[in-house]
């Protein structure tokens, strides 16, 4: 288990540290009445680099929230954000552009973040364009130099995505993500959406990642298991807040808090014998 | 409740604007009725320069404004020189002419899009829908003038329908039934026409509409629940389909005044359209403003009664404009 | 033992926008019988949703039930006119479709909603079937039926929508619900929820059901049988203790690994690779004359690239497809 000690030698300092954060959504309607809706409150965390920090609630819990406003997509009400030192929260449009490569987000459905209109070489060149870095020659070779990053082959360059399968979709939005070299990766429950078998090849992709690249993950899921599967620490959220936070296997051999406990007992689960392994 | 009436507000501001804006762009037109008049050698240049002061010619421009409204305000909308009477009267009989023949030719229009666009929708890309398509695509080549012209043609040929026009010659003498029937006849061919030229947008967005709801997948779970098909089509899809076919409703009966225009004057329908014409020609200011005003009116009322229908079909609407 | 459903045979295939035949399922044959829960496995490609809807003949029209019978209440509904299928779907036979934020009409009341399923199938007056609405909103809402009733489905969560399709597929008091991914898009406490409703339905009104899913772990403790599919083809089939605890299949043995330990039971598995199936399903190896899952098969052997295996029984009424246990 990674402890703040044991990351040989490198800055035991935290990659993401967040302290005291809150996001209201407030809603005039036309009839006068104000709604406020807290979506986040007081939340406190960090990340070490290098590890995976996994959030987990249900939904209307605040993680997706929270998940864009660590991506600079969404502006917190109040509370700080600081990343490799600098504080984040109260950027303008020009800082947050600055700091978007280093945090990239993640999203459940691929269908939806990427553009059905451009094939595969597109998009992954439009990081490149849009942060005007590249020439025409070099976004072919860096394109096929992420594709082989995340296990697809060279030759999908020229499909659009509805051609693609949901695991292969899901590499492509990681290796879209991966274009600017982010330091922070953020899944909003990037595998929920697909089939148990893709889900465990997309996780080893994600580990494997960690390892070569020293990748830090903040995984935002409902799904316990595969939370306590990849993460090093696990938050639980409800209601906005966290509930509980801790090392993994603490917080899931000791829950805490009923809503931990809740979580743990929605898991479902295959009855595992000595068979099913060895079959 | 609230999010109606700041619809009547928007629509009240536009009226206004506009009238201010036609009056401005009418006003500033070169020529007024009286040119006309000074050129004619029989009328006395004094004769000219006392009605040029009686209606205020040359009054500047935001105190002919200002007693324009007034006459407004009076149910008068100020004075047609050319008719010598007061604009209102004048306006509101015409306007009943075209409104005769206008929601006709909508409720008809409709009353065939529908069914028509449902059953092209429900046989999307086979040979019944392609030649709906076909169709649709000839009517709307055709120019409605060609279509007006047409169909005078046929009324002289044939002699079946009246050439144009109201009512006949002997309307008064008819019995009751006898007007009605000579109404009827007169307003064949012109309804035809509209309804010919209005058919192939409205067919086009029904099917459109219908088409795209039939693949959802509510519609499909609504077969495996075994709903028979009439329930499925105009309660579910219809139902479904609403929204932009609403939308185009209101704005049908925005232009229900000037779209008849065109088959108005070539069919010699005393409605608005024939009005309008002589009265831009004739520098008819007043005339010119009120019938302007009252499309307006009618584009706005139009709208409004889009909002008013969507907010009543579409409970999501309602949601968003109150609160929760 | 009764069969109250039973498919014999079934080969569906789409045409494709080039014009060629694209199998989907091909030799799909088992039972359902009374009152029990069968779960059906599937992953993308399967044909696990084409299975549901080829069952009530609600594929889209590429779709083409090549050969096949599926025999219900005396009568093979391949064969069926389309006046008596109409009756049965709904009625007799409900189909729960994914994704209950798509599955309801947007701008129609719930009570409204499910009356329409009663309309469609009962004679009775109007107001027997407003009476029935509420007495089947009361079932499947505890609390609160009174109020979802009056909703929107735009006002109601995912669990509460997923509910409302269940009261539709009660409504009639069929004999089978065939349930494609009812719980996919949910939390995993309103999926616990939904599964005890089903159990609770299945106890009072002794509905049978097939559950199909992607994820095998819902099953346990939930269904009587299951049933694997892969490639369009069933590849096991047996009691859920026993596929469940000991598959024989290669493939469900690899899918069963790739689901992560149960968290908190073992330690040292965390942050360790799964064990994954290479590659993805391609629909060339369901063409081709071999096994479909042999591209990918770790166990596989010569025999499996030569032609594909049969469904043969192994135990009690456990059956596999593979050649491993052909002898």
């Amino acid at each position: 288990m990674k402890t703040e000690a044991s990351i040989g030698g490198q800055a035991c300092r935290p990659i993401l540290k967040v302290e005291r954060l809150e996001k209201r959504y407030t809603r005039q309607s036309l009839s006068g009445t104000r709604e406020e809706l807290v979506a986040l409150r007081g939340i406190e965390f960090s990340i070490l680099p290098g590890t995976t920090l996994a959030v987990v609630g249900e939904s209307g819990s605040g993680k997706s929230t929270l998940a864009l406003c660590l991506a600079c997509l969404e502006q917190p009400t109040s509370g700080r954000i600081w990343f490799e030192g600098r504080d984040i929260s109260q950027l303008a449009e020009s800082g947050r552009r600055e700091i978007r490569p280093q945090i990239q987000l993640v999203f459940q459905d691929p269908a939806n973040s990427l553009n059905p209109r451009w094939d595969v070489l597109e998009i992954l060149s439009e990081p490149f364009v849009l942060q005007k870095r590249t020439t025409i020659k070099g976004m072919k070779q860096r394109a096929v130099s992420l594709l082989e990053r995340v296990g697809l082959s060279s030759g999908i360059v020229a499909r659009l995505p509805q051609e693609l399968s949901g695991g292969q979709r899901q590499r492509l939005a990681i290796a879209r993500a991966l274009a600017l070299e982010p330091k922070l990766l953020i899944l909003d429950e990037a595998l929920s959406a697909l089939d148990c078998s893709v889900q465990a090849q997309i996780a080893n992709l994600l580990m494997d990642l960690q390892d070569s690249l020293g990748m830090t993950y903040l995984f935002v899921t409902h799904d316990l298991a595969m939370a306590a599967h990849l993460a090093d620490e696990i938050a639980v959220m409800n209601c906005g807040r966290i509930v509980e936070r801790g090392p993994a296997e603490e917080v899931l051999r000791v829950p805490k808090h009923e809503s931990t406990r809740e979580l743990l007992a929605a898991v479902p689960r295959i009855p595992r014998t000595p068979n099913s392994v060895t079959g | 409740m609230r999010y109606l009436l700041g619809r009547a507000a928007h629509a009240l501001f536009l009226v206004v604007g506009v009238s201010i804006l036609t009056f401005l762009f009418t006003t500033l037109a070169p020529g007024n009725y009286f040119d006309e008049m000074r050129m004619n050698p029989q009328i006395a240049p004094e004769t000219v320069a006392a009605l040029r002061a009686q209606y205020q010619i040359d009054r500047p421009l935001p105190v002919r404004y200002a007693s324009w409204l007034n006459s407004v305000v009076h149910g008068q909308m100020g004075y047609s020189f050319a008719y010598n009477s007061p604009v209102a009267p004048i306006l509101l009989m015409r306007a009943r002419n075209t409104l005769l023949l206008a929601i006709t030719a909508t409720l008809l229009a409709w009353g065939i899009a529908l069914p028509l666009g449902i059953w092209s929708a429900e046989r999307l890309g086979r040979l019944p829908d392609r030649l709906v398509s076909w169709a649709t695509a000839a009517l709307l080549v055709i120019p409605d003038l060609a279509l007006a012209l047409g169909f005078l043609v046929i009324a002289v040929r044939t002699g079946w329908f009246p050439v144009g026009g109201m009512s006949s010659l002997d309307f008064d003498s008819l019995t009751l039934s006898g007007k009605f029937r000579d109404l009827a006849l007169h307003m064949v061919l012109p309804v035809a026409a509209l309804v010919l030229s209005a058919l192939p947008l409205l067919i086009r967005h029904v099917r459109a509409a219908v088409a795209e709801v039939l693949d959802a997948p509510f519609l499909l779970a609504a077969r495996g629940h075994g709903i028979p098909r009439r329930v499925l089509v105009y309660r579910y899809a219809l139902r479904a389909a609403a929204n932009p076919l609403i939308s185009l409703f209101g704005f049908s009966i925005g232009t229900l005044l000037s779209g008849s225009l065109l088959v108005e004057v070539v069919m010699s329908w005393p409605g608005l359209g024939p009005l309008l014409l002589e009265s831009i020609l004739a520098r008819d200011l007043y005339v010119v403003i009120g019938g302007v005003l009252l499309s307006t009116l009618f584009l706005v009322t139009g709208n409004f009664i889009a909002d008013i229908l969507l907010y009543w079909a579409d409970p999501r609407i309602r949601r968003e404009s109150t609160a929760a | 033992m009764t069969f109250v459903l039973e498919i014999r045979d079934l080969h569906v295939s789409y045409r494709s926008r080039e014009g060629d035949l694209r199998a989907a399922l091909a030799e799909v044959s088992f039972e359902l019988r009374a009152g029990e829960i069968l779960g059906v496995v599937g992953e993308s490609g399967s044909g696990k949703s084409t299975l549901a809807a080829a069952i009530v003949r609600l594929l889209p029209a590429t779709g083409h039930i090549t050969r096949g019978a599926v025999h219900f209440e005396g009568k093979d509904l391949l064969q069926s006119e389309f006046e008596e299928l109409r009756q049965i779907r709904g009625g007799r036979i409900s189909l729960i479709f994914q994704e209950p934020s798509l599955a309801l009409h947007p701008t129609l009341r719930v009570s409204e909603q499910v009356r329409q399923v009663v309309a469609a199938h009962k004679t009775a007056s109007k107001n027997a079937h407003r009476e029935r609405t509420s007495q089947v909103l009361a079932t499947v809402f505890p609390e609160q039926a009174d109020r979802i009733s009056r909703s929107y489905p735009h006002q109601l969560s995912g669990g509460q929508r997923q509910r409302v399709l269940i009261a539709q597929a009660i409504a009639c008091g069929p004999r089978v619900i065939i349930a494609d991914e009812p719980t996919a898009s949910l939390d995993p406490t309103t999926q616990m929820e939904i599964l005890t409703v089903f159990r609770t339905l299945r106890e009072k009104l002794g509905l049978a059901m097939i559950f199909i899913t992607h994820n095998p772990a819902l099953l346990t403790g939930f269904a009587d049988r299951v049933l694997v599919l892969y490639g369009g083809r069933v590849i096991e089939l047996g009691p859920a203790g026993t596929v469940l605890a000991s598959p024989r299949h290669p493939y469900t043995k690899a899918l069963f690994q790739s689901v992560p330990e149960n968290p908190g039971e073992r330690e040292n598995s965390r942050k360790t690779r799964l064990p994954s199936i290479a590659g993805d399903w391609s629909p060339a190896s369901t063409r081709r004359e071999e096994c479909s899952f042999a591209p990918r098969c770790a166990e596989r052997m010569d025999v499996c690239g030569e032609r594909k295996p049969n469904l043969l029984n192994i135990g009690e009424s456990h059956a596999v497809s593979c050649f491993k246990y052909e002898n």
